[in-house]
């Protein structure tokens, strides 16, 4: 089964095979390392860009605006934040110029804690990539929504956010996640698309027989379907969420885990459905706590389906710090952890109005 | 650049003769038409403003000569093989000169639902045209020379001969997406075909050049990037032809960056915010082009009065009509947050 990195790479193999993608390119990205995560390692169309994010979007717009189809990378989403107002006009040109140039580019890159990654690379983008208008906006949570969410993203003509869960990208998928085409062992896997450590200088991939697979944006998953209580989640918290609801059903605690997939749009039928059945909604996300994507559901949530609660929604997300310190204590204590959630699923459960 | 010939202008037939300089006649009379009636087009913008058919002014009255020339010389058309250009806001000198319909300006300037570069939803000025590759002038200072980048690198790949032109003002030389455009613009081996122009009306808003730059010009910043650079005096309508049309020559042909320095006033102040009257102190390009025009007896001054007076009335009788237009309906905000196809793929 393949890990989410493999996942990627394999995403933007079928994209510059079949999908027209003509440039996958940022920092690192292309040989001789591919990636700082190596989800670049092997293919076809990447290259290297001076160490400027900045210069990586507006190059990813004028690509885009030049009728090419670009995959851009920003190392870390730490790294990104002094791109905002590229991110804007990539987000605006379309609407700013009356329809005139859509921008047809993919912008991926890591989010989030789980790696020690100490104050600069632990930061979440979710709340800032959701307050960008004109951007589509996907975070998936495991191997087979990263490849058929990225092949959304690629086929769509707008600029569209791929988040990547740091903590996840090595983890492998689980039964029903499969790659369309993956060889079923992981070694054949491996051997074929990771690159050996050492020289690489011929090095070639071996790709297996993908199949396109589109994961729609703006369709949430139930991740572990569930009747008391609704656990509204992405990315890294997913599988975290759906291991504590499972060691709650020891205590006859049945929670729902909704794995959004998509921030921007978000399916919303697909929330609306699941608090009308469970009456009680837990939002949970990495990203600082204070004007957090998880309070935008929650004023949408109270605002349309007040009457259908039975316990005040609530919102787990990162402690509104400066940063996230390095040390196990420190990190733990910064963003959600699985007792954390446990607690707040069970204290919902057990609300009564 | 070729030398002037002696001035015999008055024994020719105006169609033949020299006018001034190197320009031919028919040259000179098309420059003097084309400058003439941006600035008449940005005095009725002006006034639009001022009775209130407009909430914001920013544009380009005192760079008609060397935006004009800039317009006449692209390769104009859409796509790969054609030129790109990364412009801002004080444009309309190379939108007229490139043959943009004035009246759409005014109706950009009055915001109705008919504007065609943002359907009333930017500022003057803020032109888009994807039929001729006018990118989208966005108003957040320098970002379009990050942008550019990227059209120009297309170019490379497609091998074609196209070109990628990015213009902005001095102050704005000091944010970090001019450097971008240097740096990415000039890597060995990995050159792109971009003409980075830098119109240095020596001013930010109020900030003067000497309060924020260190180095004596601006264009010398490309040298330390091996680039080919060049200081001009930008009010000067032939000094600007030509020297354009030496750096696109050779970012067409060489498929390498080159840095222009056009120094040229801003006779209009930086936009309505600061008052949009006529400033007295720096060289109008349009009185001095024209003086030179009637000296060499190529036109007279009755002639460009009468021209003028035309060009005003037209306008005139074009914001009237504009003033009648439809504004945007309100619930067209949430047209074209999405795109459904890839027009710029090719979609249609
Ligand atoms: C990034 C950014 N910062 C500030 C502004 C506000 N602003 C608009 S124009 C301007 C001065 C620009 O000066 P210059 O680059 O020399 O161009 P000019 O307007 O003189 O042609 C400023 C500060 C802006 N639009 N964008």
């Amino acid at each position: 089964m393949a890990t989410m990195v493999q996942a990627i790479r394999m995403a933007l193999h079928v994209g510059e095979s079949k999908l027209g993608v003509t440039d996958i390119f940022g920092e690192d990205v292309g040989p001789p390392l591919g990636g700082v995560f190596t989800a670049t390692q092997g293919l076809e169309t990447t290259w290297n860009t001076p160490l400027d994010e900045r210069g990586i979007v507006g190059m990813a717009i004028g690509l885009a605006l030049a009728g090419r189809k670009p995959v851009a990378e920003i190392q870390f989403c730490d790294y990104a934040f002094n791109t905002v107002d590229l991110l804007k006009i990539a987000g605006n040109t379309y609407w700013s110029s009356g329809g005139d140039w859509n921008v047809p580019l993919v912008m991926m890159t890591p989010v989030g804690a789980g790696i020690r990654g100490s104050i600069y690379h632990s930061h979440s983008f979710d709340a800032q990539a959701t307050r960008i208008p004109g951007w589509k906006i996907v975070m998936p949570s495991n191997p087979r929504d990263a490849y058929g969410l990225l092949l959304s993203a690629i086929k769509d003509p707008n600029p569209v956010m791929f988040l990547k869960p740091k903590a996840l990208l090595r983890a492998k998928g689980k039964p029903g996640e499969e790659i369309p085409g993956e060889p079923g062992d992981d070694k054949t896997l491996s051997k074929m698309i990771d690159a050996p450590l050492g020289d690489r200088t011929k090095w070639r991939p071996e790709w297996p027989k993908l199949e396109e697979l589109y994961i729609p944006i703006g369709k949430a998953r139930i991740a572990r379907p569930g009747t008391q209580v609704t656990v509204l989640t992405y990315g890294r918290n997913v599988p975290m969420c759906v291991a504590a609801a499972e060691e709650l059903a020891a205590d006859n605690i049945d929670a729902e885990i909704v794995d959004l997939r998509s921030l921007h749009p978000y399916d919303w039928d697909a929330i609306k459905q699941s608090v009308m059945k469970t009456n009680r909604v837990l939002c949970v996300n990495e990203d600082t706590e204070i004007t957090n994507f998880g309070e935008h559901l929650i004023r949408r949530i109270v605002e349309e389906l007040f009457y259908e609660l039975h316990a005040p929604p609530k919102l787990l997300a990162g402690a509104h710090l400066p940063g996230i310190g390095l040390a196990d204590a420190l990190e733990h204590a910064s963003v959600p952890q699985k007792d954390g959630i446990k607690r707040a699923i069970a204290e919902l459960a057990k609300h009564e109005p | 650049m070729t030398t002037a010939p002696p001035d015999r202008s008055a024994e020719r037939s105006p169609t033949t003769a020299a006018a001034s300089g190197g320009l031919s006649t028919e040259t000179a009379l098309r420059l003097h038409d084309l400058m003439l009636r941006s600035r008449v087009l940005e005095e009725r913008l002006i006034t639009m403003y001022k009775q209130g058919d407009g909430y914001f002014w920013i544009g380009g009255p005192g760079e008609e000569a060397f935006n004009v020339p800039l317009g006449l010389l692209v390769d104009k058309g859409q796509g790969l093989d054609h030129d790109y250009l990364h412009l801002h806001y004080r444009s309309s000198g190379t939108l007229l000169a490139m043959g943009a319909d004035p009246i759409d300006s005014l109706r950009q300037m009055k915001n109705t639902a008919s504007d065609p570069y943002s359907k009333g939803r930017n500022f003057a000025g803020h032109y888009s045209v994807r039929k001729w590759n006018v990118a989208p002038v966005s108003s957040p200072i320098e970002v379009q020379y990050s942008i550019a980048i990227g059209t120009a690198q297309a170019q490379t790949k497609k091998g074609t001969k196209g070109i990628t032109i990015v213009q902005g003002g001095d102050a704005g030389t000091a944010e970090g997406d001019f450097a971008t455009c240097l740096v990415w613009s000039s890597r060995k081996g990995r050159e792109l075909p971009i003409l980075i122009i830098v119109t240095n009306n020596k001013f930010g808003i109020s900030t003067p050049y000497e309060g924020q730059h260190g180095e004596s010009r601006i264009a010398d910043r490309g040298k330390a990037f091996g680039m080919q650079t060049a200081t001009i005096d930008g009010n000067d309508p032939e000094t600007s032809f030509h020297a354009l049309k030496k750096a696109i020559d050779y970012v067409r042909t060489e498929r390498k960056p080159y840095l222009l320095e056009a120094m040229v006033s801003r006779l209009h102040g930086h936009s309505s915010a600061s008052g949009a009257n006529f400033v007295k102190d720096e060289v109008d390009c349009l009185t001095r082009f024209e003086q030179r025009l009637e000296e060499k007896k190529v036109l007279s001054r009755a002639q460009m009065d009468e021209m003028r007076a035309k060009y005003t009335q037209e306008f005139l009788t074009a914001s009237q009509k504009v003033r009648e237009e439809p504004q945007p309906k309100a619930e067209t905000i949430w047209d074209h947050v999405f795109a459904d196809k890839n027009y710029v793929g090719g979609e249609n």
